[in-house]
């Protein structure tokens, strides 16, 4: 069986996106009293960040085809482990300290960031230069939401942003391509595109 | 003291109405989800590579986007979504 081509690998992330934003959009409509009823569900999208995070790894060393697609990737897996292991160490009750939930907005930042320096082409080079810097200015701007969340928990609007940017990015990851054009642009440079 | 059993009986007509809708939104979450990825199918057939299989590779045929798409709104569904309207509805 050969390795799975890479932009089958963004498509699967996006599902894994698409199930976080659903969860923490079904959480922020509850509310967190009602989420947290069944203790199994205090621990679904952080544990599920943490093992996107892990399964990130594995990409990290099997897909990336220069260096600083590596450490990007490199980057991502380290701060989604982060944000996963202290978003579950504050639903365990292992930490109470407040700060501990600017792990996430932090994730964002350094996630978005990682897109937008590792991204060499301008926008309309081909569809995933738009789309890196698309998620990278995304991301960076959207950290305000989990910012938000991490101030004030219990704030709806900031629940609500936080899970429909997850949305977002998995429709982002949706569209990706290995190569294709980007409304309309492609540049002769990034060469032939196919399905 | 004659308006307090009125105002009594109000709040307790209001108070379903309001929360209603928490139930509601959470059981669309699910079909609206698989209901975009049957859309997105119909929309672009080629990005289901099963219903043309032409000598595609194992990959080509597992990971098909719309089809991705429909099995998560299922799951959350079934999985997530109804325990959490049992919640809801307990209330």
């Amino acid at each position: 069986m050969h390795q799975p081509p890479a932009e089958h690998v963004h498509w699967l992330f996006a599902t894994g996106f698409l199930l976080l934003g659903l969860f923490l959009l079904a959480e922020a409509i509850v509310g967190p009293e009602v989420w947290r009823r069944r203790p199994w569900r205090a621990y679904l999208w952080p544990s599920f960040v943490f093992l996107m995070g892990v399964l990130m790894w594995p990409v990290m060393v099997f897909f990336t085809s220069s260096t600083i697609h590596m450490l990007a990737h490199g980057a991502w897996a380290q701060v989604m482990m982060l944000a996963g292991a202290s978003e579950l160490a504050l639903a365990r009750g292992r930490v109470s300290h407040w700060a501990w939930r600017l792990c996430t907005p932090f994730a964002f930042a350094v996630s978005g960031s990682a897109f937008l320096l590792h991204e060499q082409n301008p926008w309309f080079f081909q569809r995933s230069a738009f789309l890196h810097h698309f998620l990278g200015w995304l991301m960076v701007l959207g950290a305000v939401f989990p910012l938000a969340r991490a101030l004030r928990p219990r704030w709806v609007v900031a629940n609500t942003g936080f899970a429909l940017i997850l949305v977002v990015v998995a429709v982002a990851l949706y569209c990706d391509r290995d190569l294709a054009p980007v409304f309309g642009h492609l540049s002769p440079l990034a060469g032939t595109p196919h399905r | 003291m004659g308006s307090h059993p009125i105002i009594e009986r109000l709040e307790e007509r209001a108070a379903p109405r309001v929360l209603a809708w928490r139930p509601i939104a959470v059981s669309l979450l699910g079909p609206l989800t698989a209901l975009t990825g049957v859309v997105w199918a119909i929309v672009q057939p080629y990005r289901v590579t099963l219903l043309h299989p032409r000598g595609e590779s194992f990959w080509w045929l597992v990971v098909e986007p719309p089809l991705l798409v429909v099995v998560a709104g299922i799951a959350f569904h079934l999985l997530v979504a109804r325990p959490l309207v049992d919640d809801l509805e307990r209330d």
